[in-house]
């Protein structure tokens, strides 16, 4: 269909690249980070979305419902996994009363 | 006629669902377990530890009895997603024996250390539910949702500790580098699923057996996936968790830590690279055979260092892992043979271990120095004699169980010529003799200081002693655990 407009094409690799980017985005967040576990936590999210985003393009490029399937299965686990980590982390804090990264140090390694 | 013809069809596909539940009819059982025993301990509220422990473990042991009446033949379940064969139900059965021991070692520990709370067994045994799933996978979905079904209640465990700094920052650790291993690995299958066009194992082995030319992605996808799994597994260089997580947790939590999920994970992986990724072996390989040389020489060497048992378990147990990875690198029916091997002597050995670390108690207060042990050959000979054994038997030092273990993995790397892992692996053995043979030392030669309160109840000094005898005199009929173990392994084989 020809709007007069020129837009890009948009294909699988422009969505592979953005997931591939949020994913590093998402792991680089968990090392580079020394401040808040907050912080930590949205970053895990950040790569389970973005694996979901990989998910969702292939599936509608191969025309198969796998990967959506897949997917709501990563969302209900992300949510679980979530709240437990929310949940450590409250009695780390009640512990503490602090939830920075570099302090926790009680033992060595 | 098309009524007939469509009623026909939904009492094909009813007969369809009830051979499907048969294959499944454990883990639906286990579940319902699980949630009868939660619904019960808050119902009756306080105190009821002790009841819900001795139910999950009930629970369990009639799940191994359901498991080891499955058929031995291979048997799928819901197109394919869930697969069940004598490798899957040995494996199960091993890892339900290693759940009931562990509750049965943290039942006093809990009480005494004010976690008299009934969530401990529910959390073993939905966990153990996970590695059931997991090893009984046959498509990428059913074990992201098994791994994931194992991991959630271990992060739990790990900070069951609620009002102690260290177990919440155990807690915290665990959870923060396990959530970063699910992703890493996700990201793997969903590169494998957009390069292959599947989640089945079967038809991925089927696409690789056909396809010349395997994408870079699908490579790379592998990868990813080898490194999510290696993380369970505590080896190197994923296993920075371990040394913390093991000295920060309970010590009930521990035990189990160190006796259950490392053989479900691993019954995982072999089933992975010799089902799905079968002909992808040159890749795989030298992964692994890194990975196993590094684990060997961090669990030799970062050992000898600790002062705290706790910790030192943790890296002999990332060594253990290096040498089960040996068997699974040789990539043979015999290699495979000599991990199930290695795992059930590693489980019984490291359940009789822990129970003595659950027994190491001065004037009521938990110790867990080396230099605790000092001298106790004095007040507790029974005990530092089985420890004796049991360190014997860990270091695999001939004539009892550890040795066999390593044994056949070796002569199964020799034989796939992996000269030099082999060689390593006798090496780094020599090395982590060393710790093992220390504690020993410490026992026997050094000056006595304090003996260790009574040990309370039975199921401690029972497990040690079990698990003690059976490391002396495994030697006398080795074979009934040797033709299990080539059965099971090639079940795994068998199409």
């Amino acid at each position: 269909m020809d709007t007069g407009i020129s837009l890009i094409e948009i294909g699988i690799s422009h969505y592979l690249i953005v997931s591939a980017i949020l994913f590093t985005i998402g792991v680089f967040g968990i090392f580079l980070n020394r401040r808040n576990v907050i912080v930590i936590l949205m970053s895990i999210e950040l790569m389970l979305l973005s694996v979901t985003l990989n998910l969702v393009a292939f599936s509608s490029f191969l025309n198969d419902l796998t990967g959506q399937v897949f997917t709501m299965f990563i969302l209900t686990v992300a949510a679980a996994e979530a709240s437990i980590g929310l949940a450590i982390l409250v009695t780390y804090f009640r512990n503490t009363g602090q939830i920075m990264v570099e302090k926790m140090n009680e033992m060595k390694g | 006629m098309t009524t007939v013809a469509s009623g026909l069809e939904v009492s094909l596909a009813m007969s369809q669902i009830e051979l499907d539940l048969n294959v499944v009819m454990p883990e639906i059982l286990m579940a319902i377990f699980g949630m009868l025993l939660l619904v019960f301990g808050v119902i009756r509220g306080k105190n009821s530890l002790r009841l819900v422990s001795y139910g999950s473990a009930i629970a369990m042991v009639f799940v191994a009895y359901m498991v080891l009446n499955l058929p031995v033949e291979q048997e799928n379940a819901f197109q394919g997603l869930f697969v069940n064969e004598w490798f899957s139900s040995f494996m199960k059965v091993l890892i339900l024996m290693g759940s009931v021991i562990s509750i049965f070692l943290s039942l006093n520990y809990l009480e005494n250390n004010n976690m008299n709370r009934f969530e401990f067994p529910i959390l073993i045994l939905f966990s153990t539910l996970g590695m059931m799933i997991m090893l009984s996978a046959n498509d990428l979905m059913t074990l992201y949702m098994g791994l994931e079904l194992q991991s959630l209640p271990l992060y739990i465990l790990a900070a069951f500790k609620r009002d102690n700094l260290k177990s919440s920052e155990a807690g915290i650790k665990y959870f923060v580098l396990g959530a970063l291993s699910s992703g890493l690995l996700l990201y793997g299958i969903s590169l494998i699923y957009g390069f292959t066009g599947t989640t089945s194992f079967e038809t991925l082995s089927q696409t690789f057996a056909s396809d010349e030319n395997i994408s870079i992605a699908v490579i790379v996808g592998l990868v990813f996936i080898i490194s999510g799994l290696i993380f369970k597994i505590s080896a190197v260089p994923f296993h920075m968790w371990t040394p913390d997580v093991y000295e920060g947790s309970p010590t009930a939590t521990t035990a189990f830590f160190a006796i259950v999920p490392k053989i479900a994970a691993m019954g995982l992986i072999i089933r992975i690279l010799f089902g799905a990724f079968a002909d992808l072996i040159e890749q795989w390989q030298q992964i692994i055979v890194l990975v196993s040389i590094l684990s060997m020489l961090v669990g030799a060497f970062a050992g000898i260092v600790q002062d705290n048992i706790k910790r030192l378990m943790a890296y002999s147990s990332i060594g253990h892992i290096g040498y089960a990875l040996v068997g699974v690198a040789a990539g043979s029916i015999d290699g495979v043979r000599g991990v199930i091997i290695y795992l059930t002597i590693y489980m019984i050995m490291s359940a009789g271990v822990f129970a003595v670390i659950l027994s190491m108690k001065k004037n009521d207060r938990m110790v867990e120095n080396i230099s605790d042990l000092s001298g106790i050959s004095k007040s507790n000979p029974a005990m530092a004699l089985l420890m004796t054994i049991l360190m014997f038997s860990m270091a695999g030092i001939p004539p009892v169980a550890g040795f066999f273990g390593k044994l056949f993995i070796f002569q199964a790397a020799v034989e796939s010529g992996l000269y030099t892992l082999a060689v390593i692996g006798v090496l780094t053995s020599v090395v982590a003799a060393f710790y093992y043979l220390r504690i020993i030392k410490v026992m026997y030669f050094d000056a006595f200081e304090d003996k260790f309160d009574k040990i309370q109840g039975k199921s401690l000094a029972t497990i040690m002693t079990i698990s003690g005898i059976f490391a002396l005199c495994f030697i006398i009929s080795p074979d009934i655990l040797f033709s299990t173990a080539s059965e099971a392994a090639q079940s795994l084989w068998a199409e």
